[in-house]
């Protein structure tokens, strides 16, 4: 066993893949020499040469065009986007030609695009977004978003053998945040699209994924503590496809449900969640499904305004303490 | 496909050498091409086509003698044809029956139903379909030509870009990229003079196409698009440099849009003297036909041959899929991924 970083689990899991598999390449913006803006792919132009960690000119729709064509041709590419925030750069290529590709023209596209997303780091707000509901609409791509240093590793490596394209998202808060043990020599492979749960509970659910799950997790501690309230939080791990098999069972546990999502609320992931609660298990619920999120605004700078901004714990534990009195 | 005899090689007035059974099989997609495309307006006009239909009157001479510079054949030179470029997709091997069915929407169509058109694909005969995002596929198609490089294979990509797609930026970066990574990439760049109603002056400020590829660094020649052996000659240059590893080549085909961007469309925005000349004097299977008889090449007898065959093969093909099924609705769920196979069925579709 040995203590590894989120950060460090995912690295290990790309190098794993790249020692496995020759068709692995990454590409990406300063991800060779530099080693990535983050460190993700620190040492791996010097292990893997250049051919096969490839620096980039800034151009996120050719990155995934060119891992899509690449990706055609039987090749396994992990584009790397050097902050989330700019993926939306690669939009069209992604939800047009990436997304389609299968239905439309039974092509074969197998590849990763990552990146680090989220907030709580003080990056404003073009280095704090998080972006999978502009992508969860899209039918064709997975969206894969782990919390834990274990899934880190174990959902890069299911991503990158995955047939189809994943989205991949990292977050920043946790790369360096959180440490785990994992077994040396064990081959890790989280599967995509099941959650897990993270704490048991028998009085409400909360359903989170990303930093978010760390905060939920504290709010669920502080209740218990508190008021003697038990809350079961579920990992949802993967977010497309989504694990509705794991939320309906934990809405029948605990009857009561709070979804608690970093990104902005309208048109966020929570709205999802409760509508397939609504439709598949609405008889079962005590009260109504209700959100935690950011606000509606892009993500400030200021330590007060992205802190106001933001999903804090507290904010979970008032949400979840009002929940269990309704 | 059967050829006629043999018969000596010649040289071409440009220089290129082609065999003559070469010169007649360029010929033959010639004509098949346009012949297709007259068939398929009969076929949009008695409602058979589903959706719009695109004709490539007048640019045939560009793709086909493009495509025909690339080596065929399973696991050769792969290209991406756009919307006019019918031609380049039946020289990869292609057929007719398969255009035929894709306009008509047939459950048979190579992506049953699902797609338009010539948007569709057969890696291993070395062609991709686009999307309608033009631009899009100078990205991909390096990702192609990157999947060559890193294998070391002496392959080849081609793609096409119309003037108007020259000003998106999935163009730029895709060419950049290219050039960068010195992939072994051919880029054709059709000037055809509109952009569905666009002129090239409201489209970009330079004069020629290849003036925007210098800016990447990328080798760039103009060539007259009609003239099927220039554009053969300069294809075949470009793409058997990208073979040696010497990186992007672009090559920009000055030609004329004929027709409107579809059927639907008048095109009361060209001048009419400007399709009069096009038609009379810049015709590029007339100008072929002409320097094949004149240089004593071919015969009108080997033409009027081939010719007859393109007929029946047309009429066969047609024949054989205007009454076929369009696709079960149910078949509209399989597939979006490897795993789940199908997507669910609605639960209001159960009632």
């Amino acid at each position: 066993m040995a203590e590894v970083t989120f950060l460090e689990a995912l690295r290990q899991g790309i190098w794993e893949e790249m020692e496995r598999d020759e068709r692995v390449f990454i590409l990406g913006e300063d991800v060779g020499a530099y080693g990535g803006a983050f460190k993700v792919t620190d040492g791996f132009s010097k292990r893997f040469g250049e051919s096969r960690v490839i620096d980039t000119p800034i151009s996120e729709a050719a990155i995934v065009g060119a891992a899509a064509g690449a990706a055609h041709m039987g090749l396994r590419p992990v584009a790397e986007m050097q902050f989330i925030d700019f993926i939306s750069c690669a939009y069209d290529m992604l939800t047009n030609y990436v997304a389609t590709a299968r239905y439309r023209a039974g092509l074969s596209t197998p590849m990763v695009v990552r990146g680090p997303c989220g907030g709580y780091v003080r990056g404003g707000p073009f280095h704090s977004q998080n972006p999978e509901a502009a992508f969860l609409h899209t039918p064709g791509l997975k969206i894969v978003y782990p919390a834990t240093v274990r899934d880190a590793k174990g959902l890069i490596k299911s991503s990158i053998r995955d047939e189809d394209p994943v989205l991949y998202l990292e977050h920043k808060w946790l790369y360096r945040r959180i440490k785990e043990q994992l077994p040396e020599g064990e081959e890790i492979l989280t599967p995509i699209g099941q959650a897990r749960i993270a704490r048991e509970g028998k009085h409400l659910s909360i359903i989170s994924y990303g930093a978010t799950l760390w905060k939920s997790l504290e709010a669920a501690e502080q209740l218990e503590k508190a008021d003697g309230v038990s809350v079961e939080v579920l990992d949802l791990r993967t977010l497309l496809p989504m694990d509705d098999a794991a939320i309906v069972a934990t809405v029948k546990k605990t009857n009561k449900v709070l979804i608690v999502h970093e990104d902005t609320r309208t048109g966020g992931i929570a709205g999802e969640i409760a509508a397939r609660i609504n439709e598949q298990a609405f008889e079962w619920l005590d009260g109504p499904i209700m959100r935690v999120t950011a606000h509606d605004v892009p993500i400030p700078y200021a330590p007060t305004l992205e802190d106001f901004v933001l999903p804090q714990t507290d904010d979970i534990v008032k949400a979840a303490r009002w929940l269990a009195n309704y | 496909m059967a050829l006629p005899a043999t018969r000596p090689t010649g040289a071409v007035p440009s220089g290129a050498v082609l065999s003559a059974d070469q010169l007649l099989e360029i010929y033959y997609y010639l004509r098949l091409t346009r012949t297709l495309e007259e068939r398929l307006v009969a076929l949009y006009r008695q409602t058979k086509v589903i959706g719009g239909l695109f004709r490539s009157l007048g640019q045939e001479g560009e793709s086909v003698a493009s495509a025909y510079a690339l080596e065929r054949g399973r696991h050769k030179d792969i290209l991406s044809p756009l919307i006019r470029n019918l031609g380049s997709l039946l020289v990869m091997g292609a057929q007719p029956i398969e255009i035929l069915r894709q306009y008509m929407a047939k459950a048979d169509s190579p992506t049953h139903g699902r797609e338009l058109n010539v948007h569709f694909n057969d890696l291993e005969k070395g062609y991709l379909g686009q999307i309608s995002h033009l631009g899009d596929m100078i990205p991909v198609m390096a990702g192609i030509a990157l999947s060559f490089k890193l294998r070391a294979e002496p392959r080849v990509g081609l793609v096409y870009i119309g003037d108007g797609g020259t000003s998106t930026g999935t163009f730029h970066e895709g060419l950049n990229l290219a050039a960068v990574q010195r992939l072994p990439l051919v880029v054709i760049g059709e000037y055809n003079y509109w952009a569905y109603s666009t002129p090239p002056e409201k489209q970009f400020a330079v004069k020629d196409l290849a003036e925007k590829a210098k800016g990447y660094g990328v080798p760039s020649v103009t060539v007259d698009g009609n003239d099927v052996f220039a554009v053969y000659e300069a294809t075949r240059f470009a793409v058997e440099r990208a073979r040696r590893g010497k990186g992007v080549h672009f090559i920009e085909v000055k030609t004329y849009r004929r027709k409107g961007h579809a059927e639907h469309d008048d095109q009361h925005y060209v001048p009419k003297t400007d399709l009069d000349h096009w038609a009379k004097e810049n015709d590029p299977v007339d100008r072929y036909t002409q320097r094949l008889l004149t240089a004593d090449l071919v015969t009108d007898g080997d033409l009027k041959d081939i010719d007859d065959r393109v007929r029946v093969e047309v009429d066969q093909a047609t024949d054989a899929c205007v009454n076929e099924s369009l696709p079960a609705p149910e078949s509209a769920l399989p597939g979006v991924y490897v795993d789940p196979p199908a997507a669910d069925k609605l639960w209001f579709k159960v009632l």
